[in-house]
């Protein structure tokens, strides 16, 4: 069994090569520079994703193109993900500057972990073989694990990185053993090729193929976050250090979707009668736990967790209707999730400073009086969660639920509704808290935050209403994405 | 008796579950753990190997060799948690670890 080497295309993965070049740059140089020099690491590491956005732009093709045997794909959708993790990392990056300053953690290492997490999900986004699914996933996942336990003297944060460590490695293993039955049923681990052959055996083995794609909606399903999946992730916001938190909680649920689709559409669309039924049955239990559960919380990273499930669980809704609005209004709403959710955690960090750590919702009362801007800035992230228009939430919503009725499940359409008419409950007192309660001592004195962070803050918030006014700015990539 | 794909699988599967088991029943110790996160990837690349040489498919052979590359990456991360856990909370004990609930 000899097979000739072909030299692959390497252009479709320049923007990973960037990527790993340059984050291996700021490896080194990081070990040079004296703590105070330290805000270079943050240059570079932006200059690193810039680059790595530019790179997505020059090679960005007009059709689909395939590289590396065909594991390596490089399309619409490839395109508008990868830019988005890219543009969202240099805001976390960006925001978390002064929290890791205050908190002794400002450490290289934070970065370039950082940049080799979003390595990862460039290449998850991109994949399209088992091998390299798994591969951007554990690249991923390693590189949290390791930012959840980086504030090495917390307990909470070192104590929640052991529990997303046990549980994550669980999900891959059951994701892997999904593959393993996958590889034997087809003897392909390209995407491309089982979909072919997966056709050709659903008469023959209709029962090995529905088990093997109950364990990798399991191992998919527990890294988005969806019940009965769930459980890491209100542990992991909370005890996490929450520049990680932000890091968590916004880019890897764009990888999620990516693989959610690269997995299911492109490789298992054929069964997909079975996986759109788990996939119903996960997104009631998500959207009905999250949104029920986060009205009980007081700690508002928490919270922020459970209104994450609630999320996840519309995310879902848009995949399982199973056609290309479908998956095109489940694109728009992951991205514009994360944006939303960027701000929710901004905000947070920037209320956080030397001894005093913000996270309980009581820590935001009378935001308004000494901070009136960054009060607007989280009630227009709270209303976008929430749904209200005109910011984007409501559009994201609107269209996922367009999207569900379209094929004729208006039940389902009814059941989102209701749970985010619950939801609506735990973002209006956020608000509440912030505007008509007594503030507390601390929140008198006002933010000395710095410029930069000032600025993107705003232009991350104002975006959500831009894009609600014109939801088509974004709307139409997705669109191209899924035609 | 000769040994078939299905006595290998069976065998996969079987450690599969113990493994699972191992995560979800421990309540004793940490390093269990880690153990049973091992034992799971080890089941998957049996069941791999088993597929490879019955398919005469090479693909599934290298995707164990990228398994156990991880494998060894996620024990060392694993164990490294480990240390940082024992040392703030001074026991390895899955009860202790309580501090995050609800």
């Amino acid at each position: 069994m000899t097979a000739e080497f072909v030299q692959p295309d390497l252009m479709p993965a320049l923007p990973e090569m960037v990527m790993l070049a340059m984050t291996c740059l700021v490896l080194v140089v990081d070990l040079f520079l004296p703590q105070e020099k330290r805000g270079f690491t943050l240059l570079l590491s932006v200059l690193t994703l810039a680059l790595a956005i530019g790179a997505v732009a020059l090679v960005a093709p007009a059709s689909a193109v395939s590289s590396f045997g065909g594991s390596f794909v490089l399309d619409q959708l490839a395109v508008v993900l990868k830019i988005a993790v890219c543009a969202i990392t240099i805001m976390v990056f960006v925001y978390s500057r002064d929290y890791l300053a205050d908190h002794d953690i400002y450490k290289g290492e934070y970065y370039v972990l950082g940049l080799f997490a979003t390595l990862g999900m460039m290449v998850m986004i991109s994949a399209h073989s088992f091998l390299l699914v798994y591969l951007g996933l554990e690249l991923l996942s390693l590189s949290l694990y390791a930012m959840i336990a980086f504030n090495r003297n917390s307990l909470r944060s070192s104590e929640s990185a052991m529990k997303y460590f046990v549980l994550g490695a669980m999900a891959s293993g059951l994701l892997l053993y999904g593959i393993s039955i996958f590889y034997g049923i087809t003897g392909t681990l390209d995407l491309t090729q089982l979909s072919a052959s997966v056709k050709g055996q659903m008469a023959e083995h209709p029962v090995a193929l529905g088990f093997a794609l109950t364990f990798i909606v399991v191992g998919l399903c527990f890294k988005l976050g969806a019940v009965p999946f769930h459980m890491w992730m209100p542990d992991i916001y909370q005890g996490a250090p929450t520049s990680v938190a932000l890091f968590i909680g916004t880019a890897p649920k764009i990888a999620g979707f990516a693989m959610a689709i690269r997995l299911l559409v492109d490789g298992l669309g054929d069964l997909q009668v079975d996986w759109s039924q788990m996939l119903t049955a996960l997104a009631i239990a998500s959207m009905a736990l999250g949104n029920v559960i986060a009205i009980a919380q007081t700690n508002f990273k928490r919270m922020l967790a459970y209104s994450t499930i609630s999320h996840v669980g519309f995310i879902l809704l848009g995949i399982l209707s199973t056609s290309a609005n479908g998956y095109a209004s489940a694109m728009f709403y992951t991205i514009t999730y994360a944006i939303t959710a960027s701000v929710a955690f901004g905000v947070l960090l920037v209320l956080n400073r030397k001894g005093f750590e913000a996270e309980e919702i009581s820590d935001l009362s009378g935001l308004n009086d000494g901070n009136p801007w960054y009060a607007a800035l989280l009630a227009i992230a709270m209303f976008s969660m929430a749904g209200v228009p005109p910011t984007v939430g409501f559009y994201a919503k609107l269209s996922v639920l367009q999207a569900v009725i379209q094929v004729d499940m208006v039940w389902l359409a009814i059941v989102a509704v209701l749970f985010s008419v619950i939801g609506l409950f735990y973002y209006l007192r956020i608000i509440k808290v912030m505007y008509f309660d007594k503030p507390m001592a601390e929140q008198t004195t006002t933010i000395k935050e710095a410029l930069d962070v000032k600025i993107l803050l705003s232009a991350n918030s104002l975006s959500l209403i831009l894009l609600g006014v014109f939801p088509s700015i974004l709307m139409a990539y997705c669109i191209l994405a899924f035609s | 008796m000769t040994l078939t794909l299905s006595h290998y699988l069976i065998l996969a599967a079987v450690l599969f579950s113990i493994s699972i088991a191992g995560i979800v029943i421990n309540r004793k110790n940490i390093i269990i753990l880690l153990m049973s996160i091992e034992l799971m990837l080890l089941s998957v690349n049996l069941n791999f190997l088993a597929f490879s040489h019955y398919l005469n498919d090479l693909a599934g052979q290298v995707f164990v060799f990228f398994i156990l590359t991880v494998a060894a990456a996620e024990a060392a991360i694993g164990l490294a948690i480990l240390v940082v856990l024992f040392r703030n909370r001074g026991s390895i004990n899955v009860e202790d670890i309580k501090e995050l609930k609800w």
